[in-house]
Parts: structure tokens; sequence; C-alpha cells
């Protein structure tokens, strides 16, 4: 409870300080104050949405835009790498044959698709989730694989010796033991996700997040662009804990361990 | 009394694979063991006892010789061979009784009968209660005796034991070797265990098979006279036991 209290007061402190920081620059243009981010934030909540999502409200609208893209580009992206992930750990072959490819296009960061993205799937969602995809890919196959070559050799033993074939090895003993390297690799997946969604919608995009605050940064309001980062910070935030509760209930086994 | 299993001319040589360098692990093991019977092996470290111990479970292939189970050859590993290791191997993801019913689980056995087995063992080996414990919260012992239950939930007819109580303390590790009695006394399984610990094959065996080391030979097979339990004072036990370390190669004899 202590601590909670005083994790709140980070945050306080903290708008206190931009506070005095605004206010001492003088200059709306350069540093709103957090009064009018607040200000911006219930304007951005109650002005109409963009197409397709009018009803939400522009902040809404435009979020909930930007989590389907998400959600989307991270669901093609776990079942993916994961499905390869588990191939190219289980199979030396397949690995040796896929391997070097993988290489190759690995170190390409996200965004330097983004020319490619537009001009294969256009302006908006397709290529917004391409983008997610290959964001959250790499992290999460290269998990995969480590999950499943750590697999330890003794629980591999005690399992045939107590009748398992070489098939039902991978269920029985494999994905369970590589989970919580391929939950790792999900965190860290959804958040390489999350900023080339950002950067997508910033060029490749005309609604979502990313799209509204350069919007807004074209039309001299700062203070919408600053409510739109917030935004992009909590749902990151909240995703991120979300998905530390999964983890959490997916692997209560290795609890006890510490 | 009855063979059910034997090892014949048996040889293990390992390739070292970067130089072609070649330990020979065995040599020409030659050894029977009897239907029910509690075998011992004993050695020092590089004798070569555990390697035997993973080909009779079917976990390596020896390169020359064969081990025979019932007649026919062991080519792979099979439930019809339980094995105990001595880092428990449980599966840490799975409940005491969920660890117990993999066995069963694998082969296709039906929900039902699943559970009667997990009851029975989890009886047999008094962890009653512990059914939705996950090993990360059991003592060493504790699983040990999950490991136990799990292989013999199988129903082996060969139980396989290496050095399955060496990371136990010493208390521990006495009350785990009556335990093991009882069980061996109930099920009636034939039991061959590994172990470096002389006093301890000879609480144990009904027969106690010395190795020597570099490379891994049958120095002596010696029948342990004794009533169960045994006195681990008692003038008998100490003349097996010095029957038997003047058998055990010093390490210092092997260069």
């Amino acid at each position: 409870m202590k601590n909670r209290l005083f994790r709140l007061l980070s945050i306080v402190f903290f708008i206190v300080i931009w506070e005095i920081a605004a206010v001492l620059i003088a200059h709306p243009f350069i540093l709103p104050t957090p009064v009018d981010v607040g200000i911006a934030f219930w304007e951005l909540l109650v002005s109409p949405g963009p197409p397709g999502a009018q009803w939400a409200g522009e902040l809404l609208g435009h979020t909930l835009i930007s989590l389907s893209r998400v959600i989307a580009g991270f669901c093609i992206a776990a079942i993916s790498g994961i499905c390869l992930g588990l191939m190219m750990g289980w199979w030396q072959t397949i690995r040796n044959f896929i391997e070097p490819v993988i290489e190759i296009i690995r170190p390409i960061p996200p965004l330097a698709w983004i020319p490619l993205a537009i001009l294969w799937f256009g302006l908006g969602f397709k290529s917004a989730v391409f983008l997610i995809w290959l964001g959250a890919f790499f992290p999460i196959l290269s998990n995969t694989i480590l999950g499943v070559e750590s697999t330890s050799k003794i629980l591999i033993e005690a399992a045939r010796t107590l009748g398992a074939k070489h098939m039902q090895l991978l269920p029985k003993v494999v994905i369970p033991s590589a989970l919580p390297s391929i939950m790792a690799g999900l965190k860290i997946g959804l958040g390489v996700g999350w900023m080339c969604l950002v950067a997508a919608e910033l060029t490749g995009s005309n609604s979502g997040l990313g799209f509204m605050i350069t919007y807004y940064h074209w039309t001299m309001e700062p203070a919408k662009t600053i409510a739109g980062m917030i935004m992009i910070g909590l749902i990151g935030f909240v995703v991120f804990i979300g998905l530390q509760s999964l983890e959490k209930r997916l692997l209560f086994w290795r609890e006890a361990i510490s | 009394m009855k063979t059910k299993a034997a090892a014949e001319h048996l040889s293990k040589v390992f390739l070292d694979g970067k130089n072609g360098a070649t330990t020979e692990a065995l040599r020409d093991i030659n050894l029977e063991i009897y239907s029910g019977e509690f075998l011992c092996l004993v050695g020092p470290s590089g004798c070569g006892k555990t390697t035997l111990l993973r080909i009779i479970a079917g976990l390596e292939m020896p390169s020359s010789g064969t081990f025979c189970l019932d007649g026919s050859p062991v080519t792979a590993p099979g439930p019809e061979r339980g094995l105990v290791f001595q880092e428990f191997a449980l599966f840490p993801w799975r409940t005491v009784a969920e660890n117990i019913a993999f066995g069963p689980e694998i082969r296709g056995i039906s929900e039902i009968e699943r559970q009667r087995l997990v009851q029975k063992h989890i009886e047999m080996v008094r962890l009653v209660g512990c059914d939705y414990k996950y090993p990360a919260e059991l003592s060493g012992g504790m699983k040990q005796r999950v490991a136990i239950a799990r292989a013999l939930a199988n129903n082996p007819e060969v139980l396989l034991m290496d050095e399955p109580f060496g990371s136990l303390d010493a208390q521990t590790r006495d009350d785990m070797q009556l335990e093991l009695l009882r069980i061996w006394q109930e099920t009636k399984k034939t039991i061959i265990f590994v172990t470096h610990n002389v006093d301890e094959a000879l609480f144990l065996a009904d027969r106690v098979v010395t190795m020597s080391a570099r490379p891994g030979k049958i120095e002596q097979i010696m029948k342990i006279n004794l009533k169960h339990p045994r006195d681990r004072l008692a003038d008998d036990f100490i003349s097996y036991k010095k029957k038997v370390l003047l058998n055990l190669p010093r390490r210092s004899k092997n260069p």
C-alpha cells in the first residue's frame, strides 16, 4: 500500500515539474502546460471520430483503429512466430534451411519496409498490420527457438523412458518447457509491434493514433499531439500489465521456485 | 531362479567428435539379472555403471554385444523399464498427481484408470495430500518419492535407479532406503540400482556387482545373504563390506 502511494506520488511529481517548466518557458507552442493537455484530451474525447469510428469520438476512435491493427498484426506474428520457432527448434533440417534467410531479413528495421508496405498494401490497415507483424515476429521466433533448444535433456529422457514417442515429446515436454521463453518473446514482440504501429501510422496511414499526433503537429496544436502521446503510453502500459498477468497464470508453476 | 534380463558381451565405446579420440566405457560385460531380485551396481565414478544402466534403459546403444530383456534385445526406451534419475527429472509444470499420471497418459489409458493408478502410487510412496503440489514446493526426498511413483505407475517389469538418493541428506537417504525396500517387497519388481556407496548397496541388494573403471568391467558379483532390515553395524554386514571394499579398485591403480 505504502509502495503504491509512493508510485502514485511519482506521477504527481512529474506533472508538477512539467507545469513549472511550462510556466517558465511560457510558450504554449513549445511546451503546453498539463492543464492545456488535459483540456485538449477532453476536446479530443468529445469531437467526432475518424471515418469508420465516428461514434467513438476522435481520440477513442483513433485508439480503436490503432488497437485493431496491433491486435491483428500481433496475433499473426504470435501464430507464425511460435509455429515456425517450434519447427526450427525441433527439426534441425528445417532450421538449416530457413535460418540463413531469417538472419539476413532480421537486421532490416521494420521501418525500412514502410515504402514497400505502402506499395504492396496501400495506406491504412493492411500495411500497418504488415509492419507490426514484421516487428513482432522476430523476437517471438527467436525466443521460441531458444525455449525449444533449452528444453532439459533429462526431461526428454524421462519422458522417453515413460513411453513417450518422438511426436509426443513436442506437446508433452518441449512446448510446456519452452513456454516461459515464448512468453518473454511475446512481451518483447508486443512492445516492438506497438512501436512499429505508431511509426507506420506516422507515414503510411490516415487514421490511428500515430496519424492523429502528426496531424495536430501540422495544425500547430501541440497540446493535442501530447494528449495522443499520453494515450499511446497508457495503452502500452495497460496491455503490458495484461500480458504479465496472463504470464503469471500460465506459468504459475514457476512461482514456487523462487 | 528365473533369468529376467542379461547382458551378453556388452561393450560401449564413446567417440569424441572433435579429435576422433575414443573412450572405452564398458568392456565385455556379462551379467544375468534374475526375476524379482534387487541388484546393485557399485564402482568409482567413470566405471561405466551409469552407462550400463542407460543401455538397459534404451537411452544408449551398445557398441557391441546385447542387452536382452526376456530374451529379446533392447533397442529403445520402453515403459516396461522404468528409470529413476538422481536429478529427479520431474516435470515442473505438472503437479505431483499429473507427474505420476504421465506414463499412463502417454499410453492412452482412460481417465478413471489413470486416477486409480495415481491414488494407488501416491499412497504407496506416502505422499497422500500432496496431489496438487508442484515439484518446486517439495523437498528432495519428496521429489524422489514422486519420481519413484511416476516410474511405478507405468507398472514396469524392471525398475532402474541411477544413484537416486545421491543428492539427499544422510537422514533422508536412510529413510528412502527403507521405503524403497518396503516398496520392493510390496511390488516384487526387479530393481537395478546404481550407486557409488558400498554401504547403500549392502543395505539394499540381493547381489552387489562391483565394477572397475577405464575400461568399465565387472570385478566381482557378490550375493548378500542377510535378512532385511539389515544392521549396518552387525559383524556379518561389516565383513561383507570388507570383502567389497577389498575388491573395489582404488582410483590410484587406474591412471
